[in-house]
């Protein structure tokens, strides 16, 4: 007798079983029920009352809104369409006559409706000119030209007039360059950016208007103007929104990067502005746009009351957007800043190659809900008496016909942020994925 | 270039205020436009339309005026305005004149430096119960709860209005009238408390408005006027005499179908000077002589204007009340154009 296993044992297979399916109970949707919705008694139990709940809404939100309301010319008319099919009290059927009646106003506010295309029209160069900022490994780089010149069209589509401004504020920039080039060589490069700066504010502020006025006088090239206070809707809070945005992210960097210098004034002045904005509500600052400035600007001097806005939710945002940064910048490892200084990079290069793409990365998810935090926010001009979306709403209920409608247009509103929003927040996750190198 | 002026402007801004806010009128004429402040939207007085056209009773003075300045009924910029902003931009000049809506009292004419010009609604607080809690006065609203915007003067009649009748109430607060609605609606409240035509807008509103009644009782006076900032008269004189022109045209039965035929002139002296036929009054005013003809027209008399907005006939449907002319037992009462 050998020692053999097989032969101490009285069989011993000596064929490979062919592979057997898995049974029924642990494949497809059963198994996959069993394994996430029915694993055991207590989550069996979840997951009825959940189902019972969503039943519960759904039964009372899906025959409100599937309701045949969309011709309807008045809230009344609304009533009589769901009376007509038995179905009336207070969940009856939403009245979607309203937002037939009232989309586009609530797109557009009071746009001249002859100049549609101008804002639909920036919009598309909005989103040509985000592409390589956003995607950057998808489309050629030469695009970004496009993207900075995009800047100065989208503004003047929107608000009109001559097309001379928008070329005199880019040659503003041009003259700030060769400005900056002839001093750099001559006096070093501190002085060279403090000489760009006030060469491009003087043109900026006194030099720019006198020439772009000539120069219309001499070729009146332009398109019709139009006024701020035309300016409303979902328009209104994507021209705050993408401003803003735009804005704040450089400001942030900027005063992230002031608040650890080693400079004390610099410090001193990054630091009390960040916590001076951050100490401050938001509908305060509004208010000191749209009236404390109003009382120490002399009668008649029309400082655009959009404009105001603006600067005030930029400046806001973008002391947020600083400690968000600085958030990043603190996560980083003392060896980055060590080994940059170490590779003999100056303080702007270190920034630039080594400190900045991995402190931003780090701040993504923080300055994308900055970002949406902002977007909503633009909401709140409604109190200093602009018609953003929420305002028209309020608008809108003062028509005798749609008085009484709340839902509806709340709802409207809520899908159009919701979709801006959420479209922010799956990209933010992207770019988290493709930047991902492995540290976690 | 108005940004090159903005630092030294700061400077002299008080002194500026002064000098440019006395000639309005010369502003309006130069812009071409009327800045006319309304409210961001009342049912009746002031709400755009779906193609962005301001309508409603508070505008159809807007466009009057600027139709007796300019000659053009749609030469205004309409400035919508919250009850927080309003003062702040009509004293700041961002607007010419106010019409929104807005109470009449001795703080706002005195101490915020306005002129109210006149009374183009006589409103009054009241209160709307549902039928089914069985009250018939608010005397009998001891204990109830009451829906009530924040930061209003409706706030103060109702505090002194319970106080008065040794009755207790709880204040449910709310910030705006489509609040107000929703949370009467869901018996948050038993009562809502507002102005008399704010209530019979919403009770207009409602999916059974008979279920609801409008209780007897008016707490306070409300006259609605549009105003004006104090110190330019005649800016001030322009305004008033375009509103009376409205209630005196009522009166004297000018209205937008005859004003063309009695324009040609009439045996009645004072509808000729009104429609300029005689005398010089636009040219006292500094407007030209045909301002009240197209100030009338504009949107009719003021018994026109009234019933095409929240008049009987509107689902609004507010009866003319203390708004009747004087002869008819109301309140309207222009002096004379002499």
């Amino acid at each position: 007798m050998s020692d053999l296993h097989s032969h101490t044992v009285a069989f011993v297979r000596d064929t490979m079983l062919p592979q057997k399916a898995p049974p029924g109970t642990s494949v497809g949707v059963v198994g996959w029920m069993r394994e996430n919705l029915f694993s055991g008694w207590f989550n069996s139990l979840l997951t009825i009352a959940a189902m019972a709940f969503i039943y519960l809404v759904g039964s009372i939100i899906l025959p409100w809104l599937i309701s045949p309301t969309w011709q309807a010319e008045s809230l009344g008319e609304c009533r009589e369409i769901l009376a007509g099919l038995g179905r009336e009290g207070h969940f009856g059927g939403a009245c979607w006559g309203v937002i037939r009646d009232r989309w586009i106003q609530l797109l557009f506010g009071f746009y001249p409706p002859e100049s549609y295309w101008r804002p639909i029209l920036a919009l598309v160069l909005l989103a040509v000119a985000l592409a390589p900022v956003l995607f950057s490994d998808k489309v050629p780089r030469k695009l970004i030209w496009f993207s900075a010149i995009s800047a100065f069209i989208m503004p003047w589509l929107l608000w009109g007039g001559t097309i001379w401004t928008p070329l005199a504020v880019i040659a503003g920039f041009v003259l700030a360059y060769f400005v900056y080039k002839a001093v750099d060589t001559a006096a070093g490069a501190l002085a060279a950016i403090i000489a760009a700066v006030v060469a491009a504010l003087v043109w900026w502020l006194f030099v720019m208007g006198p020439v772009s006025e000539a120069l219309s006088s001499i070729l009146p090239l332009g398109i019709e103007p139009v006024e701020s206070r035309k300016f409303g809707g979902f328009m209104l809070s994507v021209t705050i929104g993408v401003v803003a945005i735009a804005g704040s992210l450089p400001l942030g960097i900027v005063l992230a990067l002031g608040r650890q210098s080693d400079l004390p004034l610099v410090k001193a002045i990054c630091v009390g502005f960040i916590e001076f904005i951050r100490g401050v509500p938001l509908i305060t600052l509004l208010f000191v746009a749209s009236t404390l400035l109003n009382i120490f600007l002399p009668p008649g001097t029309s400082f655009d009351i959009i404009l105001r806005v603006i600067i005030m939710a930029t400046l806001f945002a973008s002391a947020y957007m600083a400690e968000v940064i600085r958030g990043g910048l603190a996560a980083l490892p003392k060896g980055q800043y060590e080994g940059a200084d170490s590779l003999g990079l100056d303080y702007w290069q270190s920034q630039r190659l080594v400190i900045m793409p991995q402190a931003l990365k780090i701040s993504i998810p923080g300055i994308v809900s900055t970002f949406i935090g902002l977007f909503k926010d633009t909401t709140l001009v409604s109190i200093i008496g602009l018609l953003d979306p929420l305002g028209l709403s309020n608008a809108i209920r003062a028509d005798a016909d749609w008085n009484g409608i709340v839902w509806e247009l709340y709802g409207f509103i809520a899908f159009l942020f919701f979709v801006v929003c959420f479209g922010m927040s799956r990209y933010s996750m992207y770019l988290e994925r493709k930047l991902q190198t492995g540290h976690r | 270039m108005k940004k090159s002026v903005f630092l030294g402007a700061l400077t002299v801004a008080g002194l500026a205020a002064g000098a440019a806010a006395a000639g309005t009128l010369d502003d309006v004429k130069a812009r071409g436009k009327l800045n006319c402040g309304v409210t961001t939207g009342l049912v009746g007085f002031a709400a755009p339309d779906a193609n962005g056209n301001w309508e409603g009773f508070d505008v159809g003075v807007c466009r009057a005026v600027a139709a007796a300045v300019l000659g053009d009924p749609q030469a205004v910029e309409f400035v919508p305005t919250t009850g927080k902003t309003r003062f702040t931009a009509l004293a700041s000049g961002e607007v010419d004149m106010l019409a929104r809506n807005t109470t009449w009292t001795f703080s706002r004419d005195v101490d915020l430096k306005f002129d109210f010009v006149g009374v183009n609604y006589y409103d009054g607080q009241g209160f709307m119960v549902p039928k089914a809690l069985g009250v018939s006065s608010a005397k009998e609203l001891d204990g109830a709860t009451v829906c009530i915007q924040t930061g209003t003067t409706t706030e103060l009649n109702l505090a002194d209005f319970f106080r008065k009748n040794n009755i207790s109430y709880e204040p449910v607060p709310i910030e705006t009238n489509a609040e107000g609605q929703q949370q009467y609606l869901a018996g948050a409240c038993d009562t809502y408390t507002t102005d008399a035509s704010g209530l019979a807008a919403t009770r207009a509103s409602f999916e059974n408005p008979s279920d609801h009644v409008v209780l007897p009782e008016i707490i306070s006076k409300e006259p609605l006027g549009p105003l004006v900032r104090h110190g330019d008269n005649e800016w001030g004189d322009v305004v008033r005499w375009t509103l009376n022109a409205l209630i005196a045209a009522e009166e004297l039965g000018i209205t937008s179908a005859n004003i063309a035929e009695l324009s040609e002139g009439t045996n009645n002296p004072e509808v000729n000077r009104i429609l300029g036929t005689e005398g010089n009054l636009g040219e006292m005013l500094g407007v030209s002589a045909d301002w009240a003809k197209n100030a009338i027209m504009a949107g009719g008399n003021y018994g026109e204007l009234f019933e095409k907005t929240i008049g009987e006939n509107t689902s609004i449907g507010l009866a003319r009340g203390l708004n009747a002319q004087w002869t008819d037992g109301g309140l309207l009462y222009s002096p004379p154009f002499r």
